[in-house]
């Protein structure tokens, strides 16, 4: 995995309060117990993390890992 | 009050003094602490599932969460339809450690790095919502916001719903965390505050109030239902009054008007003569114009000496929005264990003030009976409850 997902996964981790295990490219967000308050919480992290910058817009439709991750990747 | 009668079978309590019932009421009769009132080494993380739902909680609402929990642990299984079943969780400033530690982002960060938990975490109704979001309490669930008179104000509201049938149990009380630098400078500024951070109620050395946190919640329960499920029950709210100073946004009205005709309300609701009044909690801030006011009132209403006053502030400080909840429960505890705690930090009673019979040094022995606890807000607001003894 890469090292850009181990930075991911520790944000999500921490903001989340999920194990690590959880942290997989085909979860939910929903199945991560997370509403779309904890989402923009969770991009607040990467943001930092990455140094990247969101639009609010950008979340719409974004239910998984995997496209919260494209999303911060895309961008660094 | 008018209707059925609202019994008291829960009680909980996190204070400086004491987390826990009996850790409270020996923290009570224990000779009082100097300076700011806070509760160190205490660890919310035991409440919360994990540590997501506890950062989204502000410190009042933890306490809350606390303070809940034991009550109803005590009060066992109401039984009750979630309907029928209130939370009122009174507050003075609600989570403003939050919304100070937002600010600060703010500044330093930007207005993209605020919380999206600020709103929810910081309004003064997110005790109560918490603790009917955590319970499936699904009947009225308010929030009482009238500063130092919101725990008293809040459980006399609550009381109320149970006695006109609205509801069947309440969750009731008042929970402040107010030390933030921002709100210790603001109360310091208005010399509220004491500088000697020794609280000295009714004593001519007194010189302003000590600031704490703090957090008690009782069940109050329909007479019946509680006796019929064999629950322990502490006391009775036998009445409670609101009345309004209309007089001045901090200094309490000449001669203690607004504070006497609350307290006469209060007696008028709960069917007491003031003659047979055994105790009164007083709200006794150690501030010069409160105590002088008060000490004033009660001598107006009992006499001299007249029922016997303590100050529990002397111990715990001046919880704010808590502070009300705080003393109903010591007056429930004052009533289980048949003692009254001493005003602690008083030496002597100002000579100018009337001749009340205050506790001081050791606890004191009663035959537990009718009992006030006085609560006076800025704003002018005063909150009286009348509790009888089981």
């Amino acid at each position: 995995m890469s090292d850009n997902f181990e930075r991911f996964k520790n944000c999500a981790v921490d903001v989340l309060s999920v194990d690590a295990d959880q942290v997989v490219m085909e979860a939910t967000f929903e199945s991560l117990d997370a509403d779309s308050l904890d989402l923009v919480e969770l991009v607040m992290a990467l943001e930092e993390e990455f140094d990247v910058n969101v639009e609010e817009e950008e979340l719409d439709g974004i239910t998984t890992i995997q496209g919260a991750y494209d999303l911060i990747v895309s961008k660094i | 009050m008018q209707g059925r009668r609202v019994a008291v079978t829960g009680l909980g309590v996190v204070a400086p003094c004491g987390v826990g019932v009996e850790a409270f009421w020996e923290g009570l009769c224990a000779p009082a602490p100097i300076g700011p009132r806070q509760i160190h080494r205490w660890d919310a993380s035991a409440y919360f599932e994990n540590p997501k739902e506890m950062r989204r909680t502000d410190r009042f609402t933890q306490l809350a969460v606390a303070a809940a929990d034991e009550a109803l642990a005590q009060a066992g299984d109401l039984a009750i339809d979630p309907s029928r079943l209130g939370t009122f969780i009174g507050t003075g400033v609600g989570g403003i450690e939050t919304l100070e530690t937002q600010i600060e982002v703010r500044l330093t960060k930007g207005e993209r790095r605020v919380s999206p938990f600020l709103v929810p975490m910081m309004m003064t109704n997110a005790a109560a919502a918490t603790l009917s979001m955590r319970h499936g309490w699904r009947g009225p669930c308010e929030n009482t916001v009238t500063a130092c008179a919101a725990g008293t104000h809040a459980i006399g509201n609550a009381a109320r719903l149970v006695s006109n049938g609205y509801c069947d149990a309440v969750l009731a009380g008042g929970s402040e965390a107010p030390f933030t630098p921002t709100s210790v400078a603001g109360f310091s500024n208005m010399t509220a505050l004491s500088t000697s951070g020794v609280s000295r109620p009714f004593d001519p050395r007194r010189d302003g109030f000590v600031m704490a946190e703090g957090c008690a919640v009782l069940v109050l329960e329909e007479w019946d239902l509680a006796q019929a499920r064999g629950a322990t029950i502490w006391g009775e709210i036998l009445g409670s009054a609101s009345t309004a100073d209309a007089h001045h946004i901090t200094a309490p009205a000449p001669g203690g008007r607004g504070a006497i005709s609350c307290m006469r309300l209060a007696l008028d609701d709960a069917g007491v003569a003031a003659s047979d009044v055994a105790h009164i909690n007083a709200h006794g801030t150690s501030t010069d114009k409160n105590d002088a006011a008060e000490a004033t009132a009660i001598a107006e209403i009992f006499g001299t000496p007249g029922p016997i006053v303590t100050s529990t502030k002397g111990v715990t400080g001046h919880a704010l929005g808590g502070a009300g909840a705080l003393e109903a429960a010591a007056v429930l505890l004052a009533m289980q264990k048949q003692l009254i705690p001493p005003t602690a930090g008083h030496e002597t009673l100002d000579p100018t003030l009337p001749k009340i019979d205050l506790v001081v040094g050791e606890p004191r022995a009663w035959t537990p009976g009718p009992t006030l606890s006085n609560s006076f807000g800025f704003g002018g607001h005063n909150g009286t409850l009348v509790i009888g003894a089981v």
